[in-house]
């Protein structure tokens, strides 16, 4: 609570400065227009206007600069247009009771959401795995560790359009694996980094108690290792998860996806309306915010239980 | 068939070796230390290989490793020129510029622990968000050309590395600044000899997560417009056009950029940070 205020003064620092950038973003938008519209401008024809600056534009067109705050395709908008055309596509078309339609973005972020959940799921679980493998065996931990380092340094994305079409040569129909592939890939190695960490925390103090009351392999790994590996997996999940967003928001962006957030933004390239491009992204961003609180609060509420945190 | 039972014979005997001398008396020899995984690596490939050849998989599916290898030296001079189209003018451009904007933010808000306090917890957030998706946004700002890959780096890159960087100013504890105002320092010979070397572990991490964001950005800044070269843009079409195999050579190139330019940076975070406990041994 001590870092509301703060945050709460730079965030309106940033809302400020968006402001300000859009007259100057959007004069010359504004001016081609009011010009189409019959509006006598200085100077006259866009070609000329290409070679002055923004700065004398708005000097010259002082009534023009608040024609950019209402650009029906702005080149910025303004957080109030973003916001605008958010609840357009979503509260709105809720309240109409189409909130599942095509149009809107509840729908997109429903999909984009499931790959993610899968991707999540896939990711931590193979993880998981990983990171009891390589605890409990030496050639594992040799032989698999360097390359799950070097996976995370090739850049995905190269690989992301190669994997929609090998999974729809295989016959696998829709995109929703794919994308769980690309975000598991980019998800599993926080889990697996931490869970290795975690499952290594006990001192050799405690698992010597445990050999003490001849507890086995399979006692210590369930009553000392796995419990004492839970907080590191609980911060590992979170960096997961905004890790298995981003995994399927890429996955949607190369060609033909047609449903999601990502296909959203393509879609909004495509047909030149940037509102609908930045209503996506702030939909994913509150998405990304959502499920990282969820696992926040999860978290916490785990831990407390287990008497780790008070 | 016969191919099918070498790659698996192939892959029990490595995987036997790598056994042994993970458990053997060198197991922490520098050469085994390095055997080993590269022998997984090999052994990945050789059941690549042998599954593709044994059950027939058309090339236009899924090439084997060896026809990619042919590819890769056949066409080196279109991959020469798209690395250093995405490479070197998008994404190491970014990357120094979003590397240096984000440092010295770092360094004028650190002066203000209100403002540290406030862009901390929105930086964290910034730095967890989907923020690819601004690709087309910028790519419509800055034009085709290598300018908006670059743009789009900068914008991936300086959030990691801004949050890391006010972390890392932050690590020095009140004894060592104590000590330093009993010399007599200033704010910069404090910033300077003290907080920024203490600093190094922190922006060194966020460095290294920059690298690959650096080249995810560029590459999927590529998608949205380009001109007729890169590896984004190879991509894109080789996929369309079904050269996969020209496809699967800039994957290739991809990777090894990535690994590199992370290897590059380990290797320089090496030679600054080697005080740090986690270089030590």
């Amino acid at each position: 609570m001590r870092n509301l205020l703060p945050v709460l003064v730079v965030l309106a620092a940033i809302i400020g400065i968006w402001y300000a950038a859009v007259a100057p973003m959007n004069i010359r938008v504004a001016l081609d227009q009011a010009e189409r519209a019959g509006v006598a401008v200085e100077p006259a024809g866009s070609l000329e206007r290409r070679d002055t600056s923004v700065w004398r534009l708005m000097a010259a067109n002082p009534g023009q600069i608040s024609a950019g705050y209402a650009l029906e395709r702005p080149r910025l908008p303004t957080p109030q247009q973003v916001g605008q055309e958010l609840w357009k596509t979503t509260g709105e078309m809720a309240l109409r009771g189409r909130a599942m339609s095509k149009r809107s973005l509840i729908y997109h972020g429903w999909i984009t959401l499931q790959s993610t959940l899968w991707g999540f799921l896939l990711g931590t679980t193979l993880g998981i795995l990983g990171a009891v493998a390589i605890v409990y065996s030496r050639v594992v931990d040799m032989s698999l560790m360097p390359w799950a380092i070097i996976s995370q340094t090739v850049p995905i994305v190269a690989l992301a359009p190669m994997i929609i079409v090998l999974s729809s040569q295989l016959g696998i129909e829709g995109r929703g694996v794919p994308k769980a592939i690309i975000s598991a890939y980019l998800c599993y190695f926080p889990v697996l980094v931490g869970m290795v960490k975690g499952l290594r925390s006990p001192a050799v103090s405690q698992l010597d108690l445990l050999k003490t009351y001849n507890a086995s392999g399979l006692q210590a790994f369930f009553k000392l290792r796995l419990p004492a590996s839970v907080p590191y997996l609980f911060t590992s999940l979170k960096v997961g998860i905004a890790a298995a967003l981003v995994g399927t928001i890429v996955g949607e962006l190369p060609t033909g996806a047609i449903s999601g957030l990502g296909a959203r933004i393509l879609i909004g390239d495509q047909f030149g309306t940037p509102l609908a491009i930045w209503a996506a992204l702030l939909a994913a961003a509150i998405l990304a915010g959502l499920l990282v609180t969820l696992l926040d609060v999860l978290q916490r509420v785990t831990l407390k239980r287990m008497g780790m945190q008070a | 068939m016969s191919w099918l039972i070498f790659a698996l014979v192939f892959w029990i005997g490595a995987w036997a070796l790598n056994a042994w001398l993970a458990n053997s008396a060198y197991a922490q020899t520098r050469a085994v230390r390095v055997l080993i995984p590269v022998l997984f690596g090999v052994t990945l490939l050789v059941l690549w290989e042998g599954v593709v050849r044994a059950l027939g998989v058309s090339p236009v599916i899924l090439p084997p490793p060896s026809t990619v290898v042919q590819t890769f030296a056949n066409s080196t001079d279109i991959l020469w020129e798209d690395f250093q189209q995405t490479v070197f003018k998008g994404a190491l451009t970014g990357f120094v510029i979003g590397a240096s904007a984000a440092f010295l933010t770092a360094i004028a808000i650190d002066r203000s622990a209100f403002l540290t306090r406030g862009l901390l917890p929105i930086g964290n957030f910034v730095a967890a968000l989907p923020i690819v998706g601004i690709a087309p946004i910028l790519v419509s700002w800055f034009g085709f050309d290598w300018q908006s890959k670059a743009a789009v780096v900068v914008v991936m890159v300086f959030f990691p590395i801004l949050v890391n960087t006010v972390q890392g100013l932050r690590e020095t504890d009140a004894m060592q600044r104590d000590l330093m105002r009993t010399y007599a320092a200033g704010y910069w010979q404090m910033l300077v000899k003290l907080r920024l070397p203490a600093a190094m572990p922190f922006i060194f991490n966020g460095l290294k997560i920059a690298t690959t964001l650096a080249l995810i950005g560029a590459i999927v800044a590529e998608y949205f417009g380009s001109p007729t070269r890169g590896m984004g843009f190879r991509i894109s079409t080789g996929v369309g056009s079904l050269s996969i195999d020209l496809v699967w050579a800039e994957i290739a190139v991809a990777a090894l950029a990535g690994t590199a330019f992370y290897g590059i940076v380990t290797w320089i975070e090496k030679r600054v940070t080697f005080w740090h406990p986690s270089q030590r041994g």
